[in-house]
């Protein structure tokens, strides 16, 4: 053995003196990489802050919408329509409905405009110069229907007044939440002069009042009445969608992970199949809406904009992601565990279920749950499968047309009403955002939870000692 | 020192009391194994391993680190299966059979051979469940008195009952080393094997806990044939009645303990317990 290091005393003191001097270098480039690191961290919150803070000041005004509070009288004079069928003795199902849908088509026809003018006039001061086009902009086109839809459930209405509350429109929401700017000029206002001046009045006189906006939770998209327009059909369009895919991406899922990670054996084939599953997880999302459109509606003729095929296409994209996790969560698995239960004479599918799947269950759950979460964030894809259709209805089935909570937000933020939008836009993403912070709290608090029940008893926490 | 000293001087006693070695051979051949062989991808582990396992008695297997000893154990209850790559031949017969033929099945046979690992591993799941897993999945236990009963007696048998007793319903993994391992002694004989395999069962022990898995082993094999890799020639000498050298894939030497660590034939071996190579 030759003398690399030379011992003794003074070799002692020359080696702590190369150490110094090389110490100083050695503690900035520590200082250094800590700083690069807390400006990155700095910078990605800075960016995180500045979305969160320009979504909630755009959408929180969304959440409160200025409502009217009119008193209808349903003049019999407006309301000229028979009186509703009563059931005679001895008249058949089939008649009896078919006298009502004719008065209800009677009903429907009135002019119901009439009465919201009227009503609106009731609540302006004596002789207030303004004409019936004017007037009936104030109020959102939907009041009509409400107002009628009242009287066809109550038909003793006729000829009583009631307290009926209306939105306003979304151009005088806009109006008294200062979203226009009252400079302009007449040729550049939405609203007449006459209109904008009862606005202002309404709202001195309490008529217009402002309150937390129901209707963007229970109502659906609605183009004729922007101030009326709701998320209820696009939520439920997710809800069905996520149903979807978590009853088929996460069985499909694991189980595929499953077979691949403990039973398939290492072979040119399963070790194409594990690089194709990784390349299909990096597929663009559009590309699987393309696979969707034509294998789903143009192959197999499922209905167009349902959020069935939305909810095929997106376990498509999330299978991926839930094998690949799925996998990893396997992997992770100490062998000792797996030589325990064959050593017991598990077989393989006992060993995999009683001792592999417990143990695994907190992570494959989470990135099960952070799976759908993305898959409810996507967008593209549900385009090429017609789910970006206009509907104004609440899907009551899978196979109904719908569209989901990321479209919504993608057809509104191109609504051409800008100034009433904008706000509702970020309202529905404030929406969204609350939908997937709820799904990762859900993960957050299983898997803490789980792992704690698998890890430790209840009593015995602190008395594990290894040998 | 003192310590180290009391135990050169136990391991005399030990060994000067262990059954008449001429008593160990004449007890019947319980496993039966010829040139087995073993290749792990293109590199061979084993080259032709021969020798006659006695029933109910402690056969240790002694040799460097790398020597094949764990590799021919774990080839026994056929653990090398589960190893991507491992190819296994010769022969091994368990009471005249093939273990490799395709009946009996690998699970049945790892119900008649046991196996204790070199780390603790008890499942994460209570004490109770831990020993009732191999009955409850070979179907040995007619009903829950049955099952609580053997949980018992395993317990008993591994000397750890009376230190578990209140608590059968804590997680395994909340033991002590020594504690784990004795726990996974009692799940490996709750489903009474014949053969009980313990590969380094003490080396991550410390003394104490390694001085109460001797006892027990010495005491189990009344009941059981037993088969232990050690890096201990102390523990070898202490607690088995027949010693297998293994070096490089080789099985160099093999019989009675007091031969063996007394007065070996083969000079590998004498230089191997003189502490000359390992």
């Amino acid at each position: 053995m030759t003398d690399i290091i030379p011992t003794g005393h003074r070799a002692t003191l020359e080696r702590a003196k190369l150490i110094r001097a090389g110490l100083g270098r050695r503690h900035l480039q520590e200082r250094l990489f800590k700083g690069f690191g807390m400006a990155a961290i700095a910078l990605a919150l800075g960016f995180v802050a500045l979305l969160f803070a320009d979504v909630l000041t755009k959408g929180l005004p969304a959440f409160t919408q200025s409502n009217l509070r009119l008193s209808v009288t349903y003049d019999p004079e407006v309301i000229g329509v028979d009186p509703a069928p009563v059931r005679a003795a001895g008249q058949s199902d089939a008649d009896f409905r078919a006298a009502n849908l004719k008065w209800q088509r009677d009903v429907a026809l009135l002019n119901w405009n009439k009465v919201v003018e009227a009503s609106l006039r009731a609540a302006a001061p004596a002789d207030y110069e303004i004409d019936s086009r004017q007037i009936l902009t104030i109020a959102e086109t939907n009041a009509r229907h409400q107002i009628r839809d009242l009287f066809v459930a109550d038909p003793s209405l006729l000829g009583k007044t009631v307290t009926v509350d209306v939105l306003a429109s979304a151009n005088a929401d806009n109006w008294i939440k200062g979203n226009i700017d009252r400079e302009l000029g007449d040729a550049q206002q939405q609203l007449s002069p006459a209109a904008r001046g009862l606005i202002d009045q309404f709202k001195a006189n309490g008529t217009i009042s402002s309150g937390f906006s129901r209707s963007i939770f229970t109502n659906v998209d609605s183009r004729a009445a922007p101030a009326a327009a709701g998320l209820a059909g696009a939520f439920m369009g997710s809800f069905y969608m996520m149903l979807v895919v978590i009853i088929l991406a996460v069985p499909i899922g694991v189980a595929s992970a499953i077979y691949l990670e403990e039973f398939a054996p290492k072979s040119r084939l399963t070790d194409l199949i594990e690089v194709n599953i990784n390349n299909l997880a990096a597929v663009p999302s559009i590309v699987f809406g393309l696979l969707g459109a034509a294998v789903f509606i143009n192959y197999l003729h499922l209905p167009l904009s349902a959020p069935l095929v939305g909810g095929l296409v997106l376990t498509l994209m999330t299978l991926p992601t839930i094998i690949i996790a799925t996998r990893g969560a396997l992997q992770g698995v100490s062998p000792a565990l797996r030589q325990a239960a064959l050593g017991m004479g598990a077989s393989r599918t006992q060993m995999v279920f009683h001792h592999v799947l417990p143990v695994t269950f907190p992570s494959i759950l989470t990135a099960t749950i952070i799976g759908v979460a993305q898959a409810l964030g996507e967008t593209a894809p549900l385009l090429l499968i017609g789910m970006n259709a206009f509907v104004a209805s609440v899907p009551a089935t899978p196979l109904d047309q719908a569209t989901a909570l990321p479209v919504q937000i993608y057809l509104w933020q191109a609504n051409e009403n800008r100034n009433f939008f904008e706000a509702r836009t970020s309202a529905a993403i404030l929406v969204l955002l609350g939908f997937m912070i709820l799904l990762n709290a859900i993960a957050i608090f299983l898997r803490t939870r789980l792992e704690k029940r698998i890890r430790e008893g209840p009593r015995n926490g602190h008395a594990r000692r290894q040998g | 020192m003192d310590m180290l000293a009391g135990k050169v001087k136990m391991t005399h006693q030990t060994v000067n009391s262990t059954m008449n070695p001429t008593d160990a051979l004449e007890r019947p051949i319980r496993l039966h194994a010829k040139d087995v062989t073993v290749h792990y991808g293109a590199k061979q582990a084993l080259h032709g391993i021969s020798i006659d396992i006695p029933d109910r008695a402690v056969t240790s297997f002694i040799g460097p680190s790398g020597c094949g000893k764990s590799t021919f154990l774990r080839c026994i209850n056929r653990m090398n299966d589960t190893i991507e790559g491992a190819k296994v031949g010769g022969l091994i017969e368990l009471d005249g059979e093939n273990i490799y033929d395709p009946s009996p099945d690998v699970v049945e046979l790892r119900a008649r051979i046991g196996m204790v690992f070199q780390k603790p591993n008890p499942f994460p799941k209570s004490i109770y469940e831990n020993v009732a897993y191999g009955p409850k999945i070979h179907g040995l236990a007619r009903s829950k008195t049955d099952l609580d009963e053997i949980v018992v007696s395993s317990l008993r048998k591994a000397g750890l009952f009376e230190e578990v007793k209140d608590r059968l319903n804590e997680p395994g993994t909340g033991l002590s080393g020594g504690q784990q391992q004795r726990l996974c002694i009692a799940r490996a004989i709750a489903v009474s094997p014949e053969v009980i395999l313990m590969d380094e069962p003490c080396s991550a022990l410390d003394p104490i806990a390694t001085a109460i898995i001797e006892e027990l082993i010495d005491e189990l094999r009344e009941n059981y044939t037993i088969v232990i890799v050690t890096h201990s020639m102390q523990q070898a000498a202490r607690v088995s009645q027949r010693t297998a050298f293994f070096h490089l894939g080789n099985l160099i030497e093999e019989g009675v303990t007091e031969d063996i660590f007394t007065n070996p034939i083969n000079k590998q071996t004498r230089d191997y317990i003189m502490g000359r190579i390992g």
